[in-house]
């Protein structure tokens, strides 16, 4: 291969200006290509942590009640209406964490004790939701911590930590006590942080507080209403939920199933830039193509003496699709080092009022590896033909001037 | 002298299946022992090129036989065809057809290259010896774009015989060089047939240089009209 390797690069070395302007086309074409590409992926990163906020991947609930038809069969009566559901426990959640845990795709398990209640700071009231959690478990579910604006992420007994609306709504702050209502107790607190979600409707409703604060105002002592895991890949969520959900008496539901719109959104936007790349894909290498199929009328003398001198029409073929892909790799590693250079400059003048970036693209290596990859086979493929009809040349008309 | 190359009853045409196919060769028979150093003559038009390149396996002859020491060539063996060129044969073209983007050495290197042979060392200093030889040692290392059409005829010769083939075809080495540069180039291929013991086919337009080979073949119209000993040898 050496003999190939030489002439390749040494017949891309001579047709300086063609191969000067093939590369950069590749450059600029795989830079597209990465750029879009980890722009996608962070508007999406961006959007999904922006939709599901304080929402774990999969929620773990207690199973519908049924409501069993007790009259004899034949007789319709009356209509069976489905029972309200009232606040119940995941049964034995205790014995079901472990196991939850134990599943290769999750990352975490946080029980939780969640119910309505009514927050009232003098003559202000209202209606929220309690989140009854284990901090640092909790933490590791939606990374809570993160989204603290200020006083401190903790939650001693008698401290609660609320939504940045629910905070404007009452007109509290760090340090203010809040008393908490619900249908069987009422109780009150001190705020130590205020966090936002993200969303606007769950900033006014949010109330973390300690789970067995919570289980006590909501009736349900030792119990936790639901249980929140975070899986490795947020996309596999669906399939896991429904793994848990076909071994274990349990009820659980995805973000992907709860936020089906926003699924759709991320799809199509995938589809998008499947396009984009295929499109990107013949364009280069209709590029490299063409250039190469120049490059072969313009060396037949060489090639003509070549064979004359000995070499095969393997060789001469393979020193051309080495040109491909050549071409496909020095173009794409320039693209990618490119794409390097928009990101940043994307990074550094899209940005919010604070000077800080909308949201954070980053390149990942795998994306820059599997770019000049595909690039390298799609200059291969592309010289084929060229590569073909090099191989066809008829030596002795070659070389008669 | 053994034999190294019998032609039988080789016919060619161009244009086959067209109304201008027309026969160039009407049944050459030739035999060329080795070490031979032999001249092909003739008018324009004759055919000599066209017998040169069936000799160097570049075209299929429309008919008739070649063997190469003793062995038939199969024409549609592309691959044993290739092998036979790089091994046994060496080109010298009027045109010096040299590779514009490669050095004068690198050029001489190009049939070793091609054959997946070590470039290096002793190759080297044996390539360079043969630069030295046609007196191109100091510019080696020019591309022969930049080199005179005496030297890059130079280069030519140099890189047919840096496999040491058994037989080199040239066609008008000598065809658009000077009197004296041309006396010298004929210098240099007499002096490798005696020192490499490699046979030659040289087409010349120049009864000069032809009165200087050990054999002549005279080609009219497609068919051997002399064939004879020189006389002065
Ligand atoms: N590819 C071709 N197609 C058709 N005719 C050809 C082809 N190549 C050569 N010929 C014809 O064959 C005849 C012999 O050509 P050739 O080149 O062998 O002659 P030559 O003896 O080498 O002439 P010169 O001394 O001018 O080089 C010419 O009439 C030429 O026109
Ligand atoms: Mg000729």
């Amino acid at each position: 291969m050496k003999f190939e390797f030489t002439l390749a690069w040494r017949f891309l070395r001579e047709g300086r200006f063609q191969s000067a302007l093939i590369i950069i086309g590749v450059a600029v074409g795989v830079a597209v290509v990465i750029y879009i590409s980890a722009l996608i992926l962070g508007l999406q990163a961006n959007t999904i942590n922006r939709t599901l906020g304080a929402q774990a991947h999969i929620v773990i609930k207690p199973l519908d009640e049924t409501v069993r038809n007790v009259l004899p069969p034949g007789t319709t009566l009356a209509t069976i209406q489905p029972k309200a559901q009232r606040l119940r426990s995941v049964d034995n959640w205790q014995v079901l964490m472990p196991a939850l845990a134990a599943d290769p795709d999750v990352v975490a398990v946080s029980p939780m004790a969640s119910g309505a209640a009514i927050a009232i700071r003098g003559e202000a009231n209202r209606a929220i939701v309690l989140f009854g959690v284990e901090l640092d478990r909790y933490d590791r579910i939606v990374e809570l911590s993160t989204k603290l604006t200020r006083g401190s992420f903790r939650l001693n007994a008698g401290e609660v930590m609320i939504g940045t609306e629910l905070a404007k709504d009452l007109g509290v702050d760090v340090g203010d006590r809040l008393r908490v209502l619900t249908t069987t107790a009422n109780d009150q607190f001190q705020i130590s942080g205020i966090v936002d979600l993200g969303s606007r409707d769950l900033n006014r409703r949010a109330l973390y507080l300690p789970m067995r604060t919570a289980q006590n105002l909501l009736g349900i002592p030792g119990g936790a209403t639901n249980i929140d895991i975070r899986v490795r890949d947020i996309f596999s969520a669906d399939g896991v939920a429904k793994r848990l959900q076909s071994v274990g008496l349990v009820n659980a539901e995805s973000w992907m199933q709860t936020n089906g719109q926003l699924l759709n959104a991320l799809q199509a936007q995938g589809v998008s830039t499947t396009i984009i790349r295929v499109f990107v894909s013949i364009v280069v290498m209709l590029g490299i193509a063409s250039v190469l199929v120049v490059s072969v009328v313009q060396k037949r003398k060489e090639i003509g003496i070549l064979r004359a001198i000995g070499a095969s029409r393997g060789q001469m073929t393979r020193v051309f699709l080495l040109q491909g892909a050549l071409v496909g790799f020095v173009g794409s590693t320039l693209g990618g080092m490119l794409a390097a250079l928009l990101v940043a400059a994307f990074s550094a003048l899209v940005t919010n009022s604070a000077g800080q970036p909308l949201f954070q693209i980053e390149i990942e290596p795998s994306l820059l590896i599997s770019s000049c990859l595909i690039a390298t086979v799609c200059g291969t493929l592309a010289a084929v033909a060229p590569a073909l009809r090099a191989s066809k040349l008829d030596p002795a008309q070659a070389i008669r001037v | 002298m053994s034999e190294l190359l019998r032609l039988t009853q080789i016919r060619k045409s161009y244009g086959i299946g067209t109304p201008i196919e027309t026969e160039v060769l009407h049944g050459i028979d030739l035999v060329m022992q080795q070490q031979e150093f032999a001249a092909l003559i003739g008018p324009s038009g004759s055919g000599k090129s066209t017998l040169l390149n069936i000799i160097g396996l570049l075209e299929p002859a429309t008919q008739g036989a070649i063997s190469m020491q003793g062995k038939a060539i199969n024409y549609t063996d592309e691959k044993t065809l290739t092998q036979q060129r790089a091994a046994n044969l060496g080109f010298v073209f009027q045109f010096h057809h040299l590779l514009p983007a490669f050095s004068a050495i690198e050029n001489v290197m190009m049939p070793r290259l091609i054959n997946g042979m070590s470039v290096t060392g002793a190759a080297r200093t044996e390539a360079e010896a043969l630069l030295d030889a046609v007196g191109l040692k100091k510019a080696m290392n020019k591309k022969t774009s930049e080199l005179s059409g005496g030297m890059q005829q130079r280069v030519a010769i140099a890189r047919a015989l840096s496999l040491k083939p058994a037989l080199v075809l040239a066609d008008e080495p000598t065809g658009n060089l000077d009197t004296q540069t041309s006396d010298e180039i004929f210098k240099l291929l007499r002096r490798f047939n005696t020192e490499f013991n490699t046979a030659f086919l040289i087409v010349t337009h120049d009864p000069r240089l032809a009165a200087r080979c050990d054999r002549i073949v005279e080609l009219v119209d497609g068919n051997i009209a002399t064939d004879r000993v020189n006389p002065a040898h």
